[in-house]
């Protein structure tokens, strides 16, 4: 009976496409704007989170999140670096400067401040330049995205110049960051540099990061620093979360989101819902007539099944692989898209729901098959 | 006058009979045997009797037409007869098995096996060619889908349809269209054929044409065929005509043969 109910799924071509496409939009539609939402929440904590070297983040203790950055002294790092069990720890400035070109124009930027020995914290991804000449007097990197937006249309070119502060600072090299959750230029310059990039102030170390020793894990080395410094210490994945999380508490980006979401949600389900339904409801004379000519209901139920498992894989497949081709094309042409990608849970979450409205669909749908007396088929 | 062509009534039918008899008494009788059946429709005030009790008895070997104005209960009672609803009172025997008296997967099992249908707008399902739609009943039986539609094919030839094998319902015209649900039918050797106005959908040439052709292949000495109908251009072709009127079997008569119906015309191509 597998093949009847297969045959009887794909031989109206059209139904069948209407079916799978209503699922596959579900999908696309829950898929998409559920990966923008973690997208976008995501970048709060960008291009902090570049810094993969440090395992340890050490701040101001009533810091909220990584925009709004209360600065401590200097010495902090002399603080961290006593703490038993840290095996290293440097300075990590950021903060927003003005960037203005020689002809005037100008842009807000982010400004990152390295560890001028180390670099800890330099961009991975290098499109121009060499690493090494960011020691350089006045040297600057650019994100490739601030500086299309700075010089858009410009060909890449090293040797460009900005004034920050009134201070001359040299393009020596252009890298890819992680997309910022303000769309501003990111400029990283060593440590050294960026403080006087921005106006002098009695405090200027934002951040102070580091690692734990062999043996230590970074949790029990930020307790440490808590307790030695009173600094407030976190392991890298807490310091994004903290950020996450106050931009989920203290914004309405969720609550937007959030309906966006719920919408998507509800049109994908009411548009693959509705479209199986409808596709099982408009065949009901002929499980009537199968009824008649002796197929019990299990069987029925299993054919019913057997088609929403095909339709749901399918779709599925479908939707995930439309919002997988809307990120390619998005994201390569859509700046402020870039680095917006499907996360696996929500493309499992996608199938979860998706399964959830096939079974809801296909059990509406059964409850009219099963309830249908096999005698309809006599009704003209 | 309903049979205008009508002869001779036969023998007293179970119209006749003051007493019903036991079931037990019925299970060795042929063909379909209903006692004092009663089917209701809907509850308390709304209730409709639709069946005011049918006593009847149909034999093997012979076209059974069963005729009678709309909602007179025809269809109610096929539908009961074949097992597709359940009498809300009285007792249905087919071929010596109390019908009415199964239940569940039992039920189903024993239409699969034992009845045909034919139904007015043919069901064929339009996803399938002719010769799979043919296959359904015996897939539903458990054949291999090879041997099943190797058999559907040979009983598709037997109808004059040799060269629509492959051809999808919605190339084919109605009467052909009932030619395969016919096929269908019997494609399982059923010993009850149902057929629901088979010609209602059809032109009168389309109508005799698929009449002469269940008279030719369904009516076996050893099957049942009842044919409802509304069509008195082919009462011809029935051995008894049973009449309903408001739930009741109001007349029974056996009719004589017309010569167009010894040599129905050949089948339409």
């Amino acid at each position: 009976m597998s093949w009847i109910a297969w045959r009887m799924l794909t031989g109206d071509a059209v139904k069948y496409l209407g079916a799978v496409f209503g699922v596959a939009f579900g999908v696309l539609l829950i898929t998409q704007q559920a990966s923008i939402f973690v997208g976008i929440i995501a970048r709060t904590a960008n291009p902090l989170s570049d810094v993969r070297e440090a395992s340890i983040w050490v701040c101001d203790e009533y810091l909220q999140n990584a925009d709004e950055i209360e600065p401590m002294s200097d010495n902090a790092v002399y603080r961290v670096r006593g703490v038993e069990g840290v095996d290293w720890a440097v300075r990590l400035y950021k903060g927003m400067a003005r960037a203005r070109k020689p002809n005037g124009l100008f842009r807000q930027v982010i400004l990152l401040g390295i560890d001028d020995q180390s670099l800890v914290g330099a961009p991975r991804t290098i499109l121009m330049g060499d690493l090494a000449s960011l020691r350089r007097p006045s040297a600057v990197f650019i994100d490739k995205a601030g500086y299309e937006s700075l010089w858009p249309g410009e060909p890449f070119a090293i040797g460009r110049e900005i004034e920050m502060n009134d201070r001359r600072a040299v393009v020596v090299g252009i890298c890819e960051t992680s997309a910022p959750f303000q769309t501003f230029p990111v400029i990283i310059a060593c440590y050294s540099q960026a403080t006087g990039f921005v106006a002098r102030e009695r405090n200027q170390l934002s951040f102070v990061v580091g690692a734990p020793v062999a043996g230590v894990s970074a949790a029990e080395a930020c307790r440490r620093i808590r307790a030695q410094t009173g600094l407030a210490a976190m392991t890298y994945r807490e310091f994004l979360w903290l950020t996450i999380r106050y931009y989920l508490d203290n914004t309405g980006i969720p609550v937007n989101f959030g309906i966006t979401i719920a919408l998507g949600f509800v049109v994908g389900t009411a548009i693959a819902g509705q479209t199986f339904y409808l596709f099982t409801l408009e065949n009901l004379r002929h499980f009537g007539a199968l009824k008649a000519m002796g197929v019990n209901n299990r069987r029925i139920t299993a054919m019913v099944l057997l088609q929403a498992l095909v339709i749901g894989l399918v779709g599925y497949s479908l939707g995930v692989g439309m919002a997988v081709a809307f990120f390619e094309v998005t994201t390569r042409t859509l700046p402020d898209l870039r680095g917006i990608n499907i996360p696996w849970q929500i493309a499992a979450g996608a199938g979860g729901v998706m399964v959830v409205i096939m079974t809801l669909a296909s059990g509406l749908s059964l409850r009219k098959v099963l309830l249908l007396e096999p005698a309809v088929v006599f009704r003209g | 006058m309903l049979f205008a062509r009508s002869a001779a009534v036969t023998a007293p039918g179970p119209l006749d009979r003051s007493e019903p008899p036991p079931l037990a008494e019925l299970s060795s009788a042929p063909g379909v045997v209903c006692r004092s059946l009663v089917k209701d429709f809907g509850a308390g005030e709304n209730r409709i009797r639709v069946l005011q009790g049918i006593d009847v008895e149909i034999a093997c070997g012979a076209l059974t037409l069963l005729v009678g104005p709309s909602g007179c209960g025809k269809t109610t009672l096929i539908s009961i007869i074949a097992g597709l609803l359940a009498p809300t009172a009285g007792e249905i025997a087919l071929f010596g098995t109390p019908q009415s008296r199964l239940r569940g997967d039992r039920l189903v099992d024993f239409r699969a096996q034992n009845v045909g249908f034919v139904f007015q707008q043919y069901n064929l399902l339009p996803a399938l060619t002719a010769v799979e739609n043919v296959a359904v009943p015996l897939l539903v039986l458990g054949w291999r889908r090879p041997r099943a539609l190797e058999r559907a094919a040979a009983v598709l030839r037997d109808v004059g349809l040799a060269d629509r094998l492959h051809a999808a319902p919605s190339r084919l015209s109605g009467g052909q269209q009932q030619r395969v649900a016919i096929a269908r039918a019997l494609v399982h050797e059923p010993r009850l054929l149902v057929c629901d106005e088979p010609t209602a959908a059809l032109d009168a040439q389309a109508g005799q044409t698929v009449m002469g052709l269940l008279e030719q292949v369904a009516v076996r000495p050893d099957r049942t065929v009842i044919v409802v109908t509304h069509d008195s251009r082919v009462y011809q072709f029935g051995d008894r005509i049973l009449e309903m009127a408001d739930g009741r079997l109001v007349g029974d008569s056996s009719v004589l043969r017309s010569p167009a119906a010894q040599h129905p015309p050949e089948p339409a191509p």
